[in-house]
């Protein structure tokens, strides 16, 4: 019996890949660890885009993958409090604990927003670092992409050069990019929009958008329906042009406000695999922006 | 001589002797600080490939407090028939002593925690109830170790079986599982070390082995040398598709008690007394356990359903003694009343299933089995009163249903029925309101 169960482990660990193994909290993550390492990387992401990424359970099958993985990329700012410490402990892998090499937070490398002045929870679900939900700025991927290369060429030396190429043809590629999608948003500029929950800030930051409100009174708490019938009125003072959720955000709250408001829904795609053109970081933001310039 | 050329050179050639001295000191000064620039600017460039952050954001990278401080503040109103002095049917009592009735306050838990250095981490939680202050838990754990194996050491919940590494506050419903109360008194904790291997595959496997001071029920503080207990516990686990998520474990646990003692009534024909039963042997349980978890889309915050039960089987083999101080007792001074050998099975299956966001209903079923006592009735009934209820062969058994409302992830209130069947000629319907309140740092929960 004893032999069997050996044997069973052994065949079970066999298969080697050659890969760089990344476990990436956040489908961007794995996106942009596939842009910068191409085929000698093998991404897995952790979450997937219809996941609210606050809310994960602490899976076995997340301490199976990161057992393995090599580098975990996260976005960090308390964005995986919930989750990703007992998975990280539980899974006995040493080069992947915080601190070390192979843990990377991406929010560190940018600026982030609504730092708050008071760490109370009376206001909501604060993040004492700032708005974790970066990734929907891309001049905030770029300032990832160079520091994320590096670390790629630090746990795998043989291919540093490949990483830094690659990570200089998508700078090139996503910064001809960014010029393209700020032209298509300049309209925009000024456009009032309501928020579910504090998701789309980097968003409404880089292109000028303004949030005229949001549905969750508090970050995290619910939105009910006092709350939502002050929004009501809110929202016609304001002259708000367009309601957006992520597609994890429950329709409800949005549909409430969009039939008595006569101001349209809309679903970003918040992450890759938001929704059908969002199937790389390019398509992410090419479908935002058709979203948002379909407001009427 | 010289003077004169000086002097024939007049006024004119002095002013551009000071001008060019003037201008040297002006370049040399402007190469200087160009040095210092450059000095300033290597020093500062680290720090300038990190863009400026304003604020607090810097200091919480580490993802909250450092400690991270936790308290959790609980209680409740229970309404049912006072069994004070009872103990559930068939069992050995472990000194489990029930919920008290009416308004009372829990046992509010101090959680302090944070990494010591790279390699180590640590935690304590304390129980704090009037006039103690309990260690539930207080140990370390390697973070450093690597190859999928971690180390912990110190005193921890057991990780035998699913929800007896849980805390009260993690619970889905207001008390422990009928058979967790009769084996462990609740949760089966150790003073020890426990070593876990996480296997390299997609499938999660772990193995877990501890070794521990085996002081709690079912076995007793012995004074050695060497371990008193010593548990094994194997998992497996994965997700189906993208909405479903399971786990799957077996455990066993072997410690040893000497003069374990529990109250029992004698055989005194002036009136019987409470003597102490006294049980000296081999304790060993054996736990399968099986979790499913459902949420849509892998998204627990609006629905989401829970399966989870447990089966336990308990071994006993060992000597059956009493003791009394009573002149008329015929366990005055000790008495030795054979083998006993008993092997007893039971379980418990609830679900809990969220609706919409904040509410949450769940069943819970409990059952027991009389299971098998083998001893020499003519010597053990001689002194002790066959009524007790550990010589019974009764079948305890509780319903339990439960609805909680969560207004944000750290508050939740609790109402719960619960027909409990678990004393023999006794039906106990009872009514728990509760209350339970996270402050602070409070750490994730595991699977």
């Amino acid at each position: 019996m004893k032999r069997f169960v050996l044997l069973f482990l052994l065949a079970a660990a066999l298969p080697v890949r050659a890969e760089l193994r990344v476990f990436a909290c956040e489908p961007e993550w794995a996106a942009l660890a596939k842009e910068l390492g191409g085929d000698k990387v093998s991404a897995y992401s952790a979450t997937h885009a219809l996941q609210d990424p606050h809310r994960i359970e602490a899976r076995p099958s997340l301490i199976a993958r990161a057992r393995s993985a090599q580098l975990v990329a996260c976005t960090g700012a308390d964005l995986e409090a919930g989750w990703l410490p007992p998975v990280l402990r539980e899974s006995g892998n040493a080069a992947v604990q915080p601190g070390r090499p192979g843990y990377f937070e991406a929010a560190q490398f940018v600026v982030r927003l609504e730092i708050p002045l008071k760490l109370d929870r009376a206001e909501g679900d604060v993040h004492a670092a700032g708005n974790p939900h970066i990734q929907l700025d891309p001049r905030n991927l770029l300032a990832v992409a160079g520091p994320l290369a590096k670390r790629l060429g630090e746990l795998d030396a043989a291919n540093a050069a490949h990483y830094a190429a690659r990570q200089q043809a998508f700078a090139e590629r996503m910064r001809a990019a960014i010029a393209r999608w700020e032209k298509e948003a300049a309209p925009l500029r000024g456009m009032r929009v309501i928020a579910q929950h504090k998701s789309f800030s980097y968003l409404f930051h880089w292109l000028g958008l303004v949030e005229a409100g949001t549905l969750e009174p508090k970050p995290g708490i619910e939105p009910g329906s006092a709350h939502l019938a002050q929004l009501l009125t809110q929202a016609k003072a304001q002259q708000a042009r367009l309601i957006v959720r992520t597609p994890y955000d429950s329709p409800r709250p949005g549909e409430w406000l969009a039939e008595r408001s006569g101001i349209p829904l809309a679903t970003l795609p918040f992450t890759v695999g938001g929704s059908e053109r969002a199937q790389d970081l390019f398509g992410l933001f090419d479908d935002t922006l058709a979203k948002l310039k379909g407001a009427p | 001589m010289l003077a004169l050329p000086a002097a024939a050179a007049g006024d004119e050639d002095l002013k551009a002797l000071r001008e060019e001295i003037a201008q040297m000191k002006k370049s040399y000064e402007q190469r200087i600080e160009a040095l210092e620039q450059r000095l300033a600017a290597a020093d500062t460039a680290p720090a300038k490939s990190q863009p400026a952050q304003s604020g607090a954001g810097a200091a919480h990278a580490a993802g909250g407090f450092n400690p991270e401080i936790s308290l959790i503040l609980q209680g409740q109103y229970r309404r049912g028939r006072d069994t004070s002095g009872r103990a559930i049917a068939g069992y050995w009592p472990g000194g489990a002593e029930g919920a008290g009735r009416g308004l009372t306050l829990d046992e509010s838990e101090l959680v302090v925690s944070a990494n010591i250095d790279p390699y180590y981490r640590g935690l304590l939680n304390v129980a704090l109830k009037d006039g103690q202050a309990e260690v539930e838990e207080a140990w370390f754990q390697t973070l450093g170790l690597g190859n999928g194996f971690t180390l912990k050491g110190g005193r921890f919940l057991s990780g035998i079986g699913y929800q007896n590494e849980q805390h009260p506050h993690a619970w889905d419903f207001a008390d422990a599982p009928l058979m967790a109360q009769a084996l462990f008194g609740g949760a089966y904790g150790q003073d020890g070390l426990q070593l876990k291997w996480v296997a390299p595959t997609d499938l999660f496997m772990e193995l877990g082995a501890e070794l521990g001071r085996g002081a709690g029920f079912p076995g007793t503080d012995r004074n050695r040398n060497s371990a008193g207990a010593s548990a094994l516990f194997a998992h497996v686990g994965d997700d189906v598709g993208r909405s479903h998520a399971w786990r799957a474990g077996l455990s066993w646990l072997s410690t040893r008690a000497k003069d374990r003692e529990a109250p029992f009534a004698d055989t005194d024909a002036a009136g019987p007394n409470e003597v102490a039963g006294l049980f000296t042997g081999r304790s060993r349980t054996l736990v399968a356990d099986f979790v499913w978890k459902w949420a849509p889309e892998g998204n627990p915050k609006e629905r989401n359903f829970k399966f989870q039960t447990e089966l336990f089987r308990r071994s006993e083999s060992g000597d059956l003694a009493c003791a009394s101080g009573v002149a008329t007792s015929p366990c005055l001074g000790g008495l030795a009343l054979g083998d006993l050998r008993s092997r007893q099975t039971g379980g418990y299956a609830q679900a809990v299933w969220q609706f919409m966001p904040q509410w949450r209903v769940g069943y819970r079923y409990d059952w027991l089995n009389a299971g098998s006592k083998r001893y020499d009735p003519a010597s053990v009934f001689a002194a002790l009163d066959p009524a007790n209820a550990y010589f019974s062969g009764y079948r305890p058994q509780r319903h339990s249903i439960m609805a909680d409302w969560s207004q944000s992830e750290f508050s939740r209130l609790r109402l719960q029925f619960a027909r409990d069947r678990s004393m023999q000629g006794l039906s106990d319907n009872q009514v728990t309101l509760q209350y339970i309140m996270s402050l602070g740092a409070h750490g994730a929960h595991k699977f």
